[in-house]
């Protein structure tokens, strides 16, 4: 190989990072697109710009304004975040294994949530206590692995699979024990439910000032990928930083299972096929997270719309099925 | 250039008791070898130097200005350690892996640019590493990594080197070529530090010598006062025969 073609295939550039993240760009367009126009009411493109430019009948604009945009809008900001909250844990444990569900934040966030719902408590209290659940997680988590001696990744990931164990029994528990007329909104939430979204902003809004905030730092993660202490020895301040990492992907995933529920599977296979297909260059592999995982999740949640409409299937199940396949094929073929 | 002064240091070694202080300057053009048996607290001393952990005792000074106080990144353009044990994260080729030696040079914004690059390769020619620039670290060889180690903080160009058994996994010909970098790392100028194993080596390549016996006592000083065969049959606990050969004192354990 010649040492011009040499360079331009590995040395990082503003242009390679470009084509990628513009190819997810527009692929995001037009899975948001697919997932307006189809539905238990299918709609054309054109009834969709009608309604865009201010046109359109009540009932199309009624359904595409408050319904199926808000709704796909919310798919993907929840996919984003959970796929850079993964990303975000993968990097800081340097452990494959490693994404919100598998340290517990999920369970967290979902114990908080069905105990809402036992209480027989509505939307915006069980959004709160689904937020307060991933945050009492992630400071069980890092501080039990904190502990009396050193913080390892080991230990970090040991802690977290363990409480996620608990959280589990205790989700388990909650279903054993709860009323039956509550049983199907509750297993519904933990597949994780897009129909509970409301305001698309708010997880739209974290995730692109989360994307803002790693930007500047992704050169300091690529070296944190190789180690704290080779980290620290060519420069990265680290504990701030793993605290920075930690704290990002507890708010991310914080937000994601508050607006729709515990989605699963998003975070752990999204970061993994990007790096099988881009490599490890965080600069890329993150902001792609968020595109994909978007792309993933309102593709996902179309689908769980229209496959036995009008009634509705969890997008959990949907991912997973999705996934699964993809990343197995994706693994498969790799080196 | 840039001269590493140790003063009055204790290394925490967990479990030991301080021992002596250990007051010494590496300057520009030294060659330090540190030697001593398994456990006695090189690697301890060399990241203690680099600033990775806090001494028990004492300052480590780079140009009079105590390492506590610069920030990392500075130390990092000043200082850079060749580690002796290495973790792969996520899979990265070896061109990837020799450019992170830019990360203390570049600003959060800036992407590696032509001249980075050029240093690496450069690097990695220098290393005898370069035909795997492609390559994932994760196939290469124990010796092709060590050597990679070597031309990764050769990209980070510190003034001050700090190498944790460098010649581990080399076979003959590159423990040589990289004791031949390290000297050449010191005439022009840098200040050289690293652990060995391998008395030879040390008697060939190092003007200077620190010996850490395992209670925590150690010396140092020139080579040639630091290489007598009754001191460092103490130091390893083993019986030594010496002759000299090509104008260096060889050591050869005694059965």
């Amino acid at each position: 190989m010649s040492a011009a073609s040499a360079e331009a295939m590995t040395i990082p550039r503003r242009r390679s990072l470009c084509l990628p993240l513009g190819v997810l760009a527009l692929l995001g367009l037009v899975a948001l697109l697919l997932s307006v126009t189809l539905g238990s009411a299918a709609l054309s493109l054109g009834d969709v710009w009608a309604v865009v430019g201010g046109e359109g009948s009540p009932l199309a604009r009624t359904l595409i304004l408050e319904l199926r945009i808000p709704r796909s809008l919310s798919a993907f900001a929840v996919g984003g975040l959970l796929a850079v909250a993964g990303g975000l844990m993968q990097v800081l444990l340097r452990n494959p294994l490693a994404d919100p569900y598998v340290l517990g934040l999920s369970g967290g966030a979902s114990v908080g949530a069905l105990a809402a719902m036992l209480a027989g408590l509505g939307g915006a209290v069980i959004s709160g206590s689904a937020f307060a659940g991933a945050f009492l997680s992630t400071l069980l988590v890092f501080g039990l692995a904190h502990g009396t001696g050193s913080w390892t990744p080991s230990r970090l990931l040991l802690t977290g699979v363990v409480v996620a164990a608990g959280w589990g029994a205790v989700i388990t528990l909650m279903l054993a024990i709860s009323p039956a007329e509550r049983l199907p909104g509750m297993l519904y939430w933990l597949m994780g439910d897009l129909s509970y979204a409301r305001s698309p902003w708010p997880p739209l809004a974290l995730l692109l000032l989360i994307c803002l905030l790693l930007a500047p730092l992704g050169r300091s993660l690529n070296v944190m990928a190789r180690g704290p202490l080779q980290a620290a020895a060519l420069g990265v301040n680290v504990r701030p930083l793993e605290w920075m990492i930690y704290l990002a992907a507890s708010v991310l995933t914080a937000m994601a299972v508050t607006t729709a529920g515990s989605i699963g599977f998003v975070g752990l296979v999204v970061p993994h096929m990007l790096r099988l297909v881009l490599g490890n260059d965080q600069r890329l592999i993150l902001p792609a997270c968020a595109l994909a995982g978007g792309i993933l999740l309102v593709l996902a949640d179309t689908l769980a719309r229209t496959l036995i409409a009008p009634e509705q299937l969890p997008v959990g199940v949907i991912t997973a099925l999705l996934g699964v396949p993809t990343f197995l094929f994706l693994l498969y073929r790799s080196r | 250039m840039n001269r590493l002064e140790i003063s009055e240091l204790v290394v925490n070694v967990p479990g030991r008791r301080d021992g002596r202080p250990l007051s010494l300057s590496v300057e520009p053009g030294q060659v330090w070898g540190v030697l001593g048996p398994n456990g006695a607290g090189k690697t301890t001393l060399l990241h203690t130097l680099a600033g990775l952990r806090a001494p028990r005792a004492g300052r480590v000074l780079v140009d009079g200005r105590p390492l506590a106080a610069l920030s990392r990144r500075q130390v990092a353009r000043t200082l850079g350690l060749v580690f002796q044990e290495r973790h792969d994260g996520f899979p990265a080729t070896v061109r990837e892996t020799a450019l992170i030696g830019r990360h203390p040079w570049l600003s959060p914004w800036q992407m590696e640019g032509a001249e980075d690059l050029r240093l690496a390769e450069a690097a990695l020619e220098r290393l005898d590493v370069d035909h795997l620039a492609e390559r994932l670290v994760s196939t290469l060889s124990g010796g092709e990594r060590q050597r990679l180690a070597i031309a990764t903080v050769l990209t980070q160009a510190p003034n001050i080197w700090l190498a944790d058994e460098p010649s581990n996994h080399l076979d003959l010909h590159h423990q040589t070529a990289v004791m031949a970098l390290l000297s050449e790392q010191a005439a022009q100028g840098k200040a050289v530090m690293m652990c060995l194993h391998d008395l030879n080596l040390a008697a060939r390549w190092c003007d200077h010598l620190l010996l850490l016996y395992p209670g925590g006592e150690a010396c140092w000083g020139p080579a040639e006062r630091m290489l007598v065969p009754a001191a460092l049959e103490r130091l390893y606990g083993q019986r030594l025969a010496t002759a000299k050969i090509d104008g260096a004192p060889v050591f050869v354990p005694v059965r």
